[in-house]
């Protein structure tokens, strides 16, 4: 088997072994990017010297018996929205922190260091995380490595593909509406968004605070573990990450869940999901049900519209809040020619600044804005405790939530680029789960007659990530969907 | 809800963002269809509700006021479109010209 081919756990068993060194382990990645990432453009930048040199240290702390951590000589790609203080830019795919360097790291960054990885390079998102594609991009966008003329998904996309197309074993990316479980279901690969406030977010430039939430990728639900494992935990420096205990998700992983209950949504099943989608879920929900557990149909009657048109006022509010500070003055880009001061702001943001940013500062602006605030923002928030307290009913009779995670498969590049609201309901059954807070992940669970990936999500309540992975264990156990390779890495260069 | 031009222009100015008269006209079109689809809310009884700005029982965090060290300053600006020292250096903002 290629090294590129092992996931990251078998990696990290190797490594401890002294089967595969971690210079080898971090190569093998380097090449599969230079052979790939023409074609799939997953990254915006890699630090092959840096790797290297990473490598060679970790190779020899593990020679002299060193415990170097949960992911010695793991490599690990990270979505260039979190802050990296080793040469490499942190750009958000915006053109407005092109060749930006941040001062620091952030805190799941220096998690990663701390225990053994190699970052191998950081990866491609729409723009600021705002976007379902990964078109929005600044700078290119990523390409589906199933189908190079489709989308990856997004926000995340940049991580999903890095990791579907055996770049590197594991990445890193942010949930604000759904930005790691779509790219995830659509690339093949596993995606955790983690309750909010299990991960800092210290150092991930922040979109939406009360939405924002860091998890991992990776081809198998034991890889999802390991990263959330090595990331997860309080940080005194974000005040929402909260002061609970991480377990050891590893240990118990393979440790069925039962008797489970698991919830059906009708409205997940309703008009917009596209029949061959729904029939493969059909399908992995029947293994659960052939493993024992009961499927019972339940209601959430707020998760599917009103969350999305209550996401797209409170993303965009914090939007609006959070953005200001891009003002050609702290950051990066400062437009040439200006007349004074505000026309210097305005310049510089006309032009650092994508339409879908453009969009989303304005609109939130709007739902701020003097008159404006009762109707929109206010509201939505009183919707969004409706929409939690729908879960919070769910969750006293099943112990999970299932459905598709995306309405459809991969879509074509350009399909949707024209109607924003069109892009907007991508993410019609991911959204609820960030304005709930609660964990969610989406896991392989087929192909369609095209050979697109489908994912099959799964949500639970906050904090319960330890038995959502265990259940989502269940069904790969009973499947092969995470063995297949895209065609791409197939294709001699 | 449909914005009008004057709308827009206002948004963008309060957003701070320089528009072109295309991208009035598009965002117009843009963000009157995005409020239109939001307006489905209203179709929501919400008297008495309380709002949820935040879904976990986070209040205050508190730590002492203790000195300790911080980012280095030159580090700080040192991403800056221009910086003297461990300034940020800006376009004029006072008229000179203008004296009382």
């Amino acid at each position: 088997m290629a090294t590129i081919d092992l996931t990251a756990c078998q990696m990290r068993d190797a490594l401890r072994a002294r089967d595969l060194s971690a210079a080898e382990a971090a190569q093998a990645c380097l090449d599969a990017i230079d052979r790939l990432n023409p074609k799939v453009k997953a990254f915006l930048s890699t630090d092959p010297d840096g790797a290297r040199r990473r490598a060679a240290q970790i190779d020899a702390r593990l020679d002299a018996g060193d415990d170097v951590g949960l992911l010695a000589g793991v490599p690990v790609a990270v979505k260039d929205n979190m802050c990296t203080d080793d040469g490499q830019p942190t750009t958000c795919a915006s053109r407005i922190l092109e060749n930006w360097r941040a001062p620091y790291n952030a805190h799941v960054v220096e998690r990663l260091l701390e225990e053994g990885a190699v970052i191998v390079g950081k990866t491609n998102l729409d723009e600021f995380a705002m976007g379902s594609s990964t078109e929005n991009s600044g700078f290119e966008p990523t390409r589906n490595p199933w189908d190079l003329d489709r989308v990856p998904g997004g926000s995340s996309g940049g991580s999903a593909a890095a990791v579907a197309a055996r770049t590197t074993p594991i990445a890193l990316g942010s949930d604000t509406g759904g930005s790691i479980r779509q790219p995830a279901a659509l690339c093949g690969v596993v995606g955790l968004k983690p309750t909010y406030g299990r991960v800092s977010r210290y150092g991930l430039v922040a979109f939406a605070s009360s939405l924002d939430q860091i998890g991992p990728f990776g081809r198998t639900v034991e890889d999802a573990a390991l990263l959330l494992e090595a990331t997860a935990g309080h940080d005194p420096r974000d005040s929402t990450s909260v002061a609970q205990a991480v377990p050891d998700y590893l240990a118990t992983l393979d440790r069925p869940v039962a008797p489970l209950r698991i919830g059906l949504p009708r409205e997940f099943f309703g008009e917009g999901l596209e029949p061959e989608v729904e029939r493969i879920l059909r399908d992995a929900l029947a293994v659960y049900e052939r493993l024992g557990a009961e499927l019972v149909d339940i209601d959430l009657p707020h998760s599917t519209d009103y969350a999305i048109a209550t996401y797209y006022i409170v993303a965009t509010s914090e939007a609006s809040s959070n953005l200001a500070r891009y003002d050609g003055v702290h950051y990066g880009r400062r437009s040439r020619d200006h007349a004074d001061m505000i026309d210097m702001y305005m310049r510089s943001r006309e032009e650092g600044f994508g339409d879908e940013v453009k969009r989303r500062i304005m609109l939130g602006t709007y739902a701020l804005s003097a008159g404006y605030y009762d109707a929109y923002y206010k509201k939505a928030l009183q919707v969004r405790r409706l929409i939690r307290r729908d879960f919070d009913e769910a969750f006293e009779t099943v112990d999970c939530i299932m459905g598709p995670t995306s309405p459809t498969a991969a879509f074509r590049m350009g399909e949707k680029t024209a109607d924003p609201l069109t892009m907007y309901l991508s993410d019609v059954y991911t959204a609820s789960a960030n304005l709930a807070a609660i964990a969610g992940i989406s896991v392989p669970c087929g192909f369609t007659q095209a050979g697109l990936p489908v994912g099959l999500q799964i949500l639970s309540g906050v904090f319960t990530e330890e038995r959502l992975l265990r259940i989502a264990r269940m069904y790969e156990r009973e499947t092969d969907w995470a063995r297949r390779a895209p065609p791409v890495c197939e294709e001699t260069p | 809800m449909a914005l009008s031009r004057d709308d827009v222009l206002k948004v963008g100015a309060l957003s701070r963002i320089r528009l072109t008269d295309e991208e009035v006209q598009r965002f117009a079109g843009q963000l009157s269809s995005i409020l239109d689809y939001v307006d489905k809310l209203n179709e929501l009884e919400t008297g008495g509700v309380e709002p949820l700005a935040h879904a976990l029982p986070i209040h205050n965090v508190l730590r002492d006021d203790q000195p300790r060290p911080s980012l280095d300053p030159q580090k700080a600006v040192g991403g800056a479109p221009e910086s003297a020292d461990a300034f940020f250096r800006v376009p004029r903002v006072i008229d000179d010209t203008s004296s009382a």
